[in-house]
């Protein structure tokens, strides 16, 4: 897919207030375990909402401020899509509520994306998708998610790795915008490397559901109804499928690696980042990242490494290649031009 | 290939000093350094080392380094 003349104008970004230090996280495990794996993944620090704090809550933070910082019309927001795996309830959508609380107009198109990790580029090719509608004014792209609720503290494989955060991105058409090109991928027969079994309609929330349980021979315990991950089987995966997308989308976008500003990679983990690098042989000063900070907050990893490191770094014409990958398996890279985005300062929550 | 310099290549992936007790009929998974990180490590040799990307359900079923070994023989 390819557009034309639609970006994005602004970003803001929003983090829970609490640190948590990775090493003293837990003491489940005992501390050489947890220094060896911190050390292997390299995330020191994570941001954790609290009970009573949802994904939407962050992303209305930020796009209070962004609204704010950019002195937007609401009512010329057209469009709302909110992205989460962590939505405030089954029913109603989360975005149809951010309409209300952000005081868009009932005239806003609202709808929520239930994806991953590589949501935020899917969500991205969705609304210059309906951008390229010119009876649309501003769309609105809000990201959230707090995978910290998701995961077991006692399961050694995803314990350590998740945080939370919430982006709002402005997105615009305007003739300064180059073409942008994406490439968006499936493969659902990899949808057991990375779930949450049970509290859905297939194996509904129940006491057994909830019980706790050791799952493996290394002693991880959690319910099915918190997430798991298959992290050795993720990176096979993932080295096998992303440079190969990287590859087919430079030719497609006929683009040299040279070409890019920024090459801004989802945010899983030290280990996989550093090793997509070296295999693609990336030049590492084009690679900001938040890793060590922030942890892996899913889709929102990628815009928050933006709004984080690239502040300040954004006047003028940017070439970014975005590239994320993660649960369904689903996996995205995006050549998006970016002129003088504003960025916001972070809030925290 | 050089099934020797195979296994030099594995104990180093696992942090293991002791070579010795490294044979082509050593089932890793019993190993005391094997674990979900070491994997990880072993994953990313093969790659580097061999280019080899080996599905997740094709190394479930390899049990010895000669199993590895043969993977790779058979692969490449």
């Amino acid at each position: 897919m390819n557009f034309n003349g639609v970006g994005v104008t602004a970003l803001a970004a929003a983090v829970p207030h609490t640190i948590i230090d990775n090493y003293k996280y837990t003491e489940y495990f005992p501390e050489d375990q947890v220094k060896e794996v911190v050390d292997k993944v390299g995330i020191y620090q994570r941001r954790f909402a609290d009970e009573k704090t949802c994904s939407s809550d962050l992303c209305f933070a930020a796009a209070e401020k962004l609204i704010a910082d950019n002195d937007i019309n609401r009512e010329e927001i057209d469009l709302l899509v909110f992205i989460s795996q962590t939505p405030d309830y089954r029913m109603p959508a989360t975005s149809v509520l951010l309409q209300h609380r952000l005081g868009l107009p009932n005239s806003t198109i609202a709808f929520d994306v239930n994806l991953g990790c590589s949501a935020f580029i899917y969500g991205l090719s969705i609304v210059f998708s309906m951008m390229q509608n010119k009876g649309l004014r501003k769309a609105l792209l809000l990201d959230g998610e707090t995978r910290s609720k998701v995961y077991s503290p006692k399961d050694r494989r995803s314990a350590f790795l998740f945080g939370d955060g919430g982006v709002a991105a402005l997105i615009e058409r305007d003739d300064k915008f180059g073409e942008s090109f994406f490439s968006l991928n499936s493969d659902g027969s990899r949808g057991d490397l990375i779930k949450i079994n049970g509290g859905g309609y297939r194996n509904p929330s129940s006491i057994e559901t909830l019980k706790e349980k050791v799952v493996d021979e290394f002693g991880n315990i959690r319910s099915d109804e918190q997430g798991y991950m298959n992290g050795g089987d993720v990176f096979n995966f993932v080295i096998r499928e992303i440079p190969k997308d990287i590859k087919k989308m430079l030719a497609y976008s006929g683009k040299d690696l040279q070409d890019f500003d920024f090459y801004v990679l989802h945010q899983a983990n030290n280990f996989i980042n550093s090793y997509l690098a070296k295999k693609l042989k990336l030049d590492l000063s084009k690679i900001p990242t938040t890793i060590a900070k922030y942890g892996n907050t899913s889709s929102v990893s990628v815009p928050l490494t933006i709004v984080d490191q690239l502040q300040g770094k954004m006047d003028g014409e940017r070439l970014l290649l975005l590239s994320a990958f993660g649960v369904g398996m689903t996996w995205a890279t995006a050549v998006v031009p970016f002129v003088d985005c504003k960025i916001s300062n972070i809030v925290e929550v | 290939m050089d099934r020797k310099n195979f296994i030099e290549k594995f104990a180093e992936a696992l942090e293991i000093e002791e070579m010795a007790d490294l044979q082509e009929a050593t089932e890793f998974r019993s190993l005391e350094e094997w674990d979900s990180l070491a994997y990880l490590n072993i994953i990313a040799m093969l790659d580097e080392e061999y280019d080899i990307q080996i599905e997740n359900a094709a190394f479930k079923q390899l049990r010895t380094l000669g199993d590895i070994i043969g993977y790779i023989e058979n692969n490449q």
